[in-house]
């Protein structure tokens, strides 16, 4: 089973820009080690959570046809602790997209202030260089749980109100 | 107008001290961009969008870097070595690419060193003057 590590999608641009809200809390058994007496969010989780804010971007982008595998971290760089309480924005926007691969850029804030940039590039791997084959199925979005966060975005929209759309074009 | 040698050099070394994380002076006109600067595939395609935005064009990455449409064909690798078609159609691919070391053993192990910083160098300044 995949896990989701961001809450719900606030703004769905298709092909250009998502933006996630992800709630911490102390309820998560990991900020009891990390630190104790001192909890704050781990930087490589907040990496994860752009990783999927931007791979379902990404994966948007071409329908769900390919497997996007995050491939490489272009950047990342932070500037505040997020702490058990908080809630953060990871705003994430195409920069780049080929049949290859898609590159994005990133950043995470907690209310207006900047917590981390975090630039990504992601691989379509069936269309990797060295033409290694990989499974039929889309493991990474077939039953998958990602997309039913598109799909509460959709339905519900992000504040519960009227219908949200993913805007195209 | 032309842009020169030398001021596409000086993009080209920014745009990998970026992309790769090595430091400036590594970034010399016969270095190997995986044997000496430590590149990955990705790399590769990381390279290309830089690429893409600093010098706003559009690039594919069978145009900068070809190769595995090649290396998967029996008619252009043989034993290891491109074949003599295999070497014409390398050289038709990559015209700002200089042969004349690895023509003379023509491995698919060597294949990697002719993508070095003056290769993209003048792939690029082909491409911006021919345009331009």
């Amino acid at each position: 089973m995949r896990w989701i590590w961001i809450d719900k999608f606030i703004d769905f641009q298709s092909g250009r820009s998502a933006t996630a809200v992800k709630n911490v809390t102390l309820a998560e058994e990991h900020l009891h080690d990390h630190f104790p007496g001192f909890p704050v969010m781990p930087e490589c989780l907040m990496i994860e959570g752009m990783a999927q804010t931007a791979g379902i971007l990404v994966g948007e982008a071409r329908a769900f046809k390919e497997k996007v595998i995050l491939a490489k971290i272009q950047k990342a760089v932070f500037f505040d602790f997020v702490r058990p309480g908080d809630s953060i924005q990871l705003e994430a926007a195409i920069e780049s997209i080929s049949p290859e691969a898609a590159a994005t850029r990133g950043r995470i804030t907690r209310q207006e202030s900047l917590i981390a940039e975090i630039d990504l590039m992601f691989s379509h791997i069936d269309q990797n260089l060295t033409g290694i084959p990989f499974p039929k199925e889309n493991f990474v979005f077939e039953n998958s749980t990602f997309q039913s966060l598109l799909r509460e975005y959709t339905s519900r929209g992000h504040d519960g109100g009227p219908q949200a759309r993913v805007v195209h074009g | 107008m032309a842009i020169s040698h030398d001021d596409i050099f000086q993009k080209v070394k920014e745009v990998l001290v970026d992309a790769l994380g090595v430091d400036d002076d590594e970034v010399r006109p016969n270095a190997r961009l995986m044997a000496d600067l430590g590149a990955e595939s990705i790399d590769f395609l990381d390279i290309v969008f830089r690429l893409e935005k600093t010098f706003t064009i559009k690039i594919s990455r069978e145009e900068l870097f070809p190769a595995d449409g090649l290396l998967n064909s029996g008619e252009m690798v043989a034993n290891g070595k491109l074949t003599d078609k295999g070497l014409e159609l390398l050289k038709k691919q990559l015209p700002h690419v200089d042969m004349t070391e690895f023509q003379k053993n023509p491995t698919v192990a060597r294949l990697a060193d002719l993508f070095t910083v003056e290769a993209i160098v003048k792939f690029l300044e082909h491409r911006l003057n021919a345009n331009g």
